[in-house]
């Protein structure tokens, strides 16, 4: 580096450590071999099916369940489902979240129910969803919320509370206005915070899409299961688990790709 | 200005601060008297701890909690305001925001041509042309403090304070940027006050060496540098001040060790 920094003479920029998020193979080792295992077993007797199918007769169900409609039927029930929950629990929790993060006052209120009411776990609140909202969509909607709610309002008020405070320093001597404040320095601050909200409030809620669907109907991939499991299908229900631990990682990468669009300043650590 | 009324620009009349540490009244600064004129480089050196920090903090209106007073322009100051700039010993960039985005952070302009334009100046200013859209992460440390001195200068304020900006780089870099400083502040004409630990730092930049004791903080000495700029760091005169600096700081140590023994 020179005083006087010419064309020539500029100071390199450093690389972004690249972290895009292509599947690598020995992300598919692990599960494949899981696979063979699992298929050897029962080849070699050790297993009983109706205890645990072997991947071989999953791969018939599915091909099944896909001919015959079920599981796009059951799968875009739940999927809506959890869409909806989940869309009202991102909407009322960063709402909530970011005035309880903003406004001290409005955090002193609401903290002590909200700390009571959060170890509650949803499936709790079932016969009391069913009493409210009839044993339609509403109250299947609302278990759902419920799951995701929590995570997201927790870790928005984290994230908001954890503003640097050299950061503030920095503003007030600028004179930034609060709204300004808020927008440009608090909330890109906490946004690594609230995804890992929306990721796990999302993991909540395909969990509570299940419980959500004990309660009486006939759709969704929780019913699905249920439905399964009384009349002793173990396959369908290896299906029905299959299908949610598949679409949850999908929705999961969506909010990975988005989140890495929104925080390209940050670097993460990626183990070593 | 307050030149034609000669008064000092910023005047620090019997500043006193304590801290409470665990319920203890630790003071930091102690009957604090400094005037400084507009346009004037002054540098305060003192070993760590010796409140000379805070006292630019008081200046800045960061630190509010502490008697006497210190007046800018014939006025107390109360609080922030955008007519003192700060550099921190850490660049504080906003990792979110690129070096434009950064710079015009404070910017009271609205227009964003002019905004754009205002922000350009200083990104040239500082030599960062070309790193415009970089964010922080991609920025070595020397790059990042210019990039925060461009933040600081660019509402163009009169009284630009240092707080050990230099003091987390290394030497080349350092000297460098000290280059840079004195440059801006003769195109910018703006008044400096400088806090740093760094002796040579402090008599290369400064107009005064004001020199602080420890616990409780106060002004020991104030050393004019008399040395037409740039200096040379390795002149016999120059030399001479630092033996000078050097010396104050050795009496503390050598009265302190009669106490001892």
């Amino acid at each position: 580096m020179s005083l006087h920094l010419g064309k020539g003479t500029a100071p390199k920029v450093r690389r972004y450590p690249k972290n895009n998020q292509t599947f690598t193979w020995q992300q598919f080792i692990l599960p494949i071999v899981l696979l063979i295992i699992w298929q050897m077993f029962f080849e070699l007797g050790l297993i009983r099916s109706i205890v645990l199918p072997p991947p071989s007769t999953v791969m018939k169900t599915i091909g099944e369940l896909l001919q015959n409609g079920q599981l796009f039927k059951h799968l875009g029930f739940s999927l809506i489902r959890v869409l909806e929950g989940f869309s009202l629990a991102v909407l009322f929790g960063l709402t909530l979240g970011i005035a309880m993060g903003l406004f001290r006052n409005v955090y002193l209120w609401l903290d002590m129910l909200i700390q009571v009411l959060r170890p509650i776990p949803p499936i709790a609140w079932i016969p009391l969803a069913i009493l409210w909202f009839g044993i339609d969509e509403m109250s299947k909607i609302f278990i759902i919320f419920l799951g995701a709610f929590f995570p997201i309002l927790i870790n928005v008020i984290e994230g908001i509370s954890q503003t640097d405070h050299k950061f503030v320093e920095v503003a007030k001597v600028l004179e930034i206005s609060r709204l300004k404040f808020t927008s440009k320095i608090v909330l890109p601050g906490a946004l690594p915070s609230i995804m890992t909200g929306l990721r796990v409030g999302l993991g909540f809620s395909w969990m509570c899409v299940v419980a959500a669907e004990l309660i009486a109907g006939t759709e969704g991939i929780g019913y699905m299961i249920m439905d399964a499991r009384q009349l002793a299908q173990t396959d369908v229900v290896l299906v029905g688990m299959l299908t949610i631990g598949i679409t949850g990682k999908c929705f999961d990468y969506m909010l990975k790709a988005l989140e890495r669009k929104l925080l390209r300043w940050k670097t993460t650590y990626q183990g070593a | 200005m307050s030149l034609l009324n000669h008064h000092p620009y910023l005047e620090i009349n019997d500043v006193n601060k304590q801290f409470i540490v665990d319920d203890q009244i630790v003071p930091a600064l102690s009957a604090i008297q400094l005037a400084i004129q507009a346009g004037e480089f002054v540098s305060i050196v003192g070993s760590s701890g010796c409140g000379k920090s805070t006292l630019l903090r008081i200046v800045a209106g960061l630190e509010c909690d502490y008697q006497g007073t210190v007046t800018l322009d014939g006025k107390r100051i109360v609080g922030p305001g955008l007519d003192r700039g700060i550099v921190f010993q850490e660049h504080r960039l906003l990792p979110w925001m690129t070096v434009t985005e950064n710079i015009t952070l404070g910017l009271t302009e609205s227009d964003p041509e002019r905004k754009k334009q205002i922000a350009q100046t200083y990104i040239e200013l500082v030599g960062l042309a070309g790193f415009e859209s970089a964010f922080p992460n991609q920025l070595s440390g020397g790059m990042s403090q210019r990039v925060a001195i461009a933040r600081a200068l660019v509402n163009k304020p009169q009284l630009l304070l240092l707080d050990e900006p230099f003091g987390a780089l290394d030497a080349l870099t350092k000297i460098q940027l000290q280059q840079e400083i004195l440059r801006i502040w003769q195109s910018e004409k703006t008044t400096m006050m400088l806090v740093t630990h760094d002796i040579d730092e402090a008599i290369y930049l400064g107009d005064r060496v004001v020199v602080m004791s420890k616990r409780p903080g106060m002004i020991k000495s104030i050393i004019p540098v008399n040395l037409p700029r740039p200096r040379n760091r390795t002149s016999y005169q120059f030399f001479e001040i630092k033996k000078a600096i050097y010396r104050e700081f050795f009496h503390e140590d050598e009265a302190s060790l009669e106490y001892v023994i």
